[in-house]
């Protein structure tokens, strides 16, 4: 008689719900599918699992996700690599689902497989696969087809191949977009596996029939194999069958089309070699720096660092940076914001000189910008001018536009640029800090904006990590217990907050005898904000501070709050004393 | 101006269409109410012309499947039955689905309505239909898929059914004891001890057994809300079209135009934005927008000024500036307060090939050719009878009803609605006197009229004085052409490879063919 022991009842249960009617448990099983193949024993779960789990296909989308990806770490649970092929039917068939990201987890697992595969089982049952969903009824297969034929077509026999390749070739010209869109992402894919010879005659074929798509949405992605297939083909074909093409795309009418030249081009040109990047590409790429449309000179000047790079500097100062100067007062805040996130990156590759000569003036310019995001991104990457320039030169046209936007309307600015100051500090050093934006940083712990102040103390943090306790004991601390006496209760806040974060970084001693006053004062505070507030930071002093100190000083100070008036007080108050009783209890 | 007056041109011309009555849904009986939530507000075939989708005000979608069609296995039995073969689409009631609910915007507060404003077909893929649905704010991505009745047996955990030993029974858990369906959850104690190091014999647990799945044959369509795309429209949606990429579609509404990819519902691109600074300086909204049937990169939107713009999507990602613009440059006789009222466009449809637009106003109905924009090739008067009264229909607020239009899949004709459910259909070859009025009813032909584009004289003052006199009947002029501002069919299709028109009369669905 079937009967499950209690040890064994979960998993029964996780069985079970395999087919629960809430989705959650469903996924849950899903998830240990493992487990269940383990109970299951190999056998089993190749005989009664997988096909159990073949025919599951219409379950809910992130079900099918799960299942796709745990199949394709199954091989271990049915057998090992001899059985392996008893995981393509329940994938084939989710590599035929809607969903979209489902058909790619399946594809992606299908090919986990299929690398694995032995020769002959890849022959038997991986390449019909690959052909049946090739030739599937509906668009979803005859997509998902396209992204296992690299797999597939490793260690496949020769008639095979041909086979395979007309089949691609066939999935190339598909009626559906969809398919042929699939078929040019993953071309380049295919394009690694397929022998030299073919490469030339055949994929190239697919290839330049996908580039005259009459579909924006197919050519587009046929940009991408440019590259791709660059890098597989000897320098002279590339030349002369992927540059026309490449160059061709950069004037095409759809700009949706020259945006992807603009993001890829960079990378043709190690496969062209120097003299076709000087006569070709350069000009490609100045043409799409001057574009009309803005998504694509943004696209271009996003990629302006890695391109220069690429070139001999005469070039890139003859050629590209005449073009940078107009893209440093472009009409669109866009296109300036990626030049501004890059161009910091050309200072290396120009040298002093240059950069100096030609690029200072641009950072300045960008500096001004009226759009704060221009000017973030010039200041978040500062470090890599100042190796090169010198932070003499640059802080004095730095500083006031730092000023500027520390004091910006938006608070979220404001937050950005607090973000950076510890950075700052580091490239300008302690000197230079105090005299500037010391002051600054006082300032923002009174903004009206709650993130801000907070911000602001953890920036203080920060930069007594940086330049150590001793500065901050000079520089920091007394501005900040000044703040105690401010008579807006959020200030004083901030002061305990400003603490609480410091006191770590400080030390014992420093607590003790600058900051401990000070809180045990606040605790006679008005406000009950204020002083709730002092038991949590009490709280977070115990461990800092010596016994002795919590004993005598801290302990008293909270039996006192724990008689307070107000519910919130008491609560925090006596939280903190269990909290000094427990460390006690540990320690005794 | 008139297209179909040019009567007596070459001979092959085809013949006028007779049309007939072929179904009705949801008729009316006689004396019964009219339900708000009932009335259609959209109709859409799709494709392949075997579906036929109706939305309306209550927000349901409700679709209908083609019985006669030879390609569908369920529809072959039916097709045995018969051996005479059909002459014209016959359609069945398939399933029905809430695409939307009433809502509430509690930041604008403003009541969203549920009521359908456009339904779009799109690529069918694994059996599955798929439909977009729009109300004013939301549109949502349905796929309807007959699904086969599972039930599920044989499970480890039923202690009635496989076990029947106490062992089990006395772990009492939520477990239900239901043969078919377990609802228990898995209870935090059996998580943990899976959780521990629970060791299994190598060869695997011979008790555990597997759900055991039947499926019966029976099928039923489900209909699941696959994506919902909101948050993207300020002011009202009044169209949604698929690209011909099968990747992309747009939304617009008064103001915009938003470009969207079917698989991301949370970010949408604005390819079309025609708010001007101030909104004391807006002279002209979007009134309906459509993609170009097969070519990706080309939209055209209507506005309320009368204008056409074709857009190309290549040029620019911020498509404000046209193309093409198409205008009726022939100012109109007489001038009046009313000409730009009746000037604005309400629905534009290309043809399939896409070389012709066709566009309803108030008055008429115009078919462009894109490659012409000097004017269109030819106008079809289907309001002028009402030019009299636009006081009236303008104080009635009917002069703003909005008409929509379709061309038959061939092209050689037309078709529009008007008021006392009437529909006019038109030839459009050159040439062509073809022009009938059709009744939504099952006698479509009964006020036929033989030259109804000819604008019609003025009514009699005793008419109108009949009219107000009697105000439930709807009255008939002279020739026929009616005025019953209450009764309106604004919403029709027109099947893609026969003819047969799908019409709106309130609640009830008419069919016709010829």
């Amino acid at each position: 008689m079937a009967m499950v022991d209690e040890p064994l009842y979960p998993i029964a249960v996780l069985i079970d719900e395999l087919k629960n009617d809430d989705i959650q448990l469903r996924l849950n099983s899903i998830r240990r599918l493992s487990t269940i193949a383990r109970a299951l024993g190999e056998e089993r779960t190749r005989k009664e699992l997988i096909p159990f789990l073949s025919e599951n296909s219409d379950d809910d989308d992130e079900v099918l996700l799960a299942m796709a990806e745990e199949l394709g770490v199954f091989i271990p649970f049915v057998g090992g690599i001899e059985y392996a092929h008893v995981l393509l039917p329940p994938l084939e068939s989710l590599c035929t689902v809607e969903e979209t990201c489902v058909r790619e987890k399946a594809v992606e697992s299908l090919c986990k497989i299929g690398s694995q595969m032995k020769e002959n089982d890849l022959v038997e049952s991986f390449v019909p696969l690959v052909k049946r969903l090739a030739a599937g009824e509906w668009f979803a297969a005859r997509v998902s087809a396209c992204g296992i034929f690299h797999v597939a077509y490793q260690g496949c026999t020769d008639v095979l191949k041909t086979e395979l390749r007309a089949t691609y070739s066939q999935l190339c010209q598909d009626d559906m977009p969809m398919v042929r869109r699939a078929a040019a992402s993953n071309l380049g894919k295919f394009a690694t596996t397929v022998e030299s010879t073919f490469l030339i005659a055949e994929i190239m074929t697919m290839f330049d029939d996908l580039t005259k798509d009459d579909q924006d949405s197919v050519r587009l992605l046929a940009v991408e194999g440019c590259a791709a297939l660059g890098k597989l083909l000897e320098p002279q074909d590339c030349v002369a069958r992927i540059l026309p093409v490449i160059v061709n795309f950069s004037q095409d009418k759809s700009w949706r089309v020259r945006y992807m030249v603009a993001n890829q081009l960079y990378e043709l040109c190690e496969a062209v070699g120097p003299d076709c990047t000087r006569t070709d590409l350069v000009p490609a790429y100045v043409r799409l720096l001057r574009d009309n449309e803005a998504e694509v000179r943004i696209a271009a000047a996003g990629k302006v660092t890695k391109f220069c790079r690429l070139l001999n500097p005469e070039l890139a100062i003859q050629h590209i940076l005449p073009c940078v100067k107009e893209l440093s007062s472009d009409s669109s805040q866009h296109v300036r914001s990626a030049l501004a996130s890059v161009i910091m990156g050309m200072a290396p590759i120009l040298g002093k000189d240059s950069t100096i000569e030609h690029l200072l003036p641009i950072f300045l310019s960008l500096l001004k910008d009226e759009f704060p995001d221009v000017r973030l991104n010039i200041i978040s990457k500062l470090d890599q001018v100042n190796q090169v320039i010198g932070i003499d030169l640059l802080s004095q046209s730095l500083l006031p536009a730092i000023v500027e936007l520390a004091e910006d309307r938006h608070w979220r600015v404001r937050l950005a640029i607090i973000e950076y100051v510890p950075l700052l500090a580091s490239q300008l050093g302690i000197g230079f800090f105090d005299d500037k934006l010391g002051a600054l940083c006082m300032q923002w712990l009174q903004d009206k904006v709650y993130s801000i102040r907070e911000a602001a103390a953890n920036n203080l943090k920060r930069l007594a990590e940086e330049f150590g306790p001793e500065w901050a004991m000079q520089h920091l601390v007394p501005q900040v217990l000044d703040m105690v006496n401010n008579p807006h209760y959020l200030h004083r806040m901030m002061v305990l907050r400003a603490i609480s974060l410091m006191a770590p970084v400080m030390g014992s001693e420093i607590t003790c005898s600058k900051f401990l006053p000070v809180v045990v004062e606040a605790s006679k505070d008005r406000v009950p904000n204020i002083k709730f507030n002092v038991a949590k930071l009490l709280q977070s002093l115990i461990p800092i501070v010596d016994q002795s100190v919590v004993d005598k000083t801290i302990r008293q100070c909270l039996v006192d709050l724990s008689e307070d008036p107000d519910v919130d007080v008491r609560y925090f108050a006596n939280q903190a004393l269990n909290s000094i009783d427990g460390t006690t209890a540990a320690q005794s | 101006m008139n297209g179909g007056d040019e009567a007596g041109a070459s001979g092959d011309l085809p013949q006028p269409l007779d049309w007939r009555f072929s179904q009705v849904f949801g008729e009316r009986s006689a004396g019964e109410e009219v339900q708000e939530v009932d009335i259609i507000s959209a109709i859409e075939f799709d494709k392949s012309g075997d579906h036929l989708a109706t939305g309306d005000r209550g927000g349901r979608v409700v679709l209908f499947e083609r019985t006669d069609s030879k390609n569908t296995s369920g529809a072959r039995r039916d097709l045995e039955g018969t051996d005479y073969p059909l002459r014209h689409p016959e359609f069945r009631y398939k399933t029905e689905f809430q695409s939307h609910e009433p809502e509430f915007d509690y930041l604008k507060s403003l009541e969203i309505e549920e009521k359908i404003n456009k339904i779009r077909w799109s690529q069918t893929a694994n059996g599955a239909l798929f439909l977009l649905s729009t109300n004013d704010k939301t549109i949502k991505f349905w796929k309807v898929q007959d699904k086969k009745i599972k039930k599920i047996c044989d499970i480890n955990t039923d202690s009635s059914k496989t076990l029947g030993n106490g062992s089990v029974a006395s772990s009492s858990n939520s477990n239900s004891t239901n043969a078919c369906l377990t609802n228990g959850g898995l209870p935090d104690k059996v998580n943990n001890s899976l959780s521990n190091d629970f060791s299994l014999p190598p060869g695997g647990i011979p008790l555990l057994r597997l759900p055991v799945v039947t499926t019966s044959h029976e099928t039923s369509p489900v209909a699941r809300c696959r994506r919902v795309y909101t948050h993207a429209h300020d002011y009202h949606i009044n169209s949604i079209s698929n690209n011909s990429d099968g990747e992309t579609f747009i939304s617009a509404d008064d103001l915009r135009i938003n470009l969207w990819n079917l698989e991301i519902s949370n970010q949408s691109f604005n390819i079309v934005d025609v708010k001007p600074a101030n909104m004391e300086d807006l002279t002209e909204v979007i009134t309906s927008a459509e993609f170009h049937p097969t070519h990706c990169n080309t939209l055209a939107y209507s506005s309320s000024k009368g204008s056409i713009r074709l857009i190309d999507l290549r040029q620019s990602a911020l498509c404000d500036s046209h193309s093409k613009l198409f205008e009726d440059t022939e100012t109109p006789s007489s001038r009046s307060f009313f000409t730009e009222i009746i000037a604005s466009i309400s629905d534009i449809k290309f043809a399939k090939e896409g070389r012709y637009i066709l566009s309803r106003d108030y008055m008429t109905l115009k078919l462009w050719d894109i490659n012409m924009d000097s004017g269109p090739v030819s106008t079809f008067q289907v309001h002028e009878h009402l030019r009299p009264k636009l006081c009236d229909l303008y104080e009635n607020d009917s002069i703003f009803d909005k008409f929509e239009c379709c061309l038959s899949g061939d092209g050689l004709r037309v078709s529009t609605g008007s008021y006392s459910n009437l529909f006019r259909v038109f030839g459009v070859s050159p040439g062509s006197t073809e022009s009938t009025t059709l009744e939504a009813s099952k006698n479509p032909m009964r006020r036929q009229v033989t030259t109804p584009s000819r604008p019609s004289r003025s009514l009699s003052s005793i008419t109108r004085v009949v009219r107000r006199g009697a105000a439930e009947s709807p009255g008939v002029d002279g020739n026929g052409n009616s005025f019953d501002h209450t009764t309106k069919l604004l919403h029709l299709a027109w099947h893609p490879t026969e003819n047969s028109i799908a019409c709106a009369a309130a609640n009830s669905l008419y069919m016709y063919y010829a």
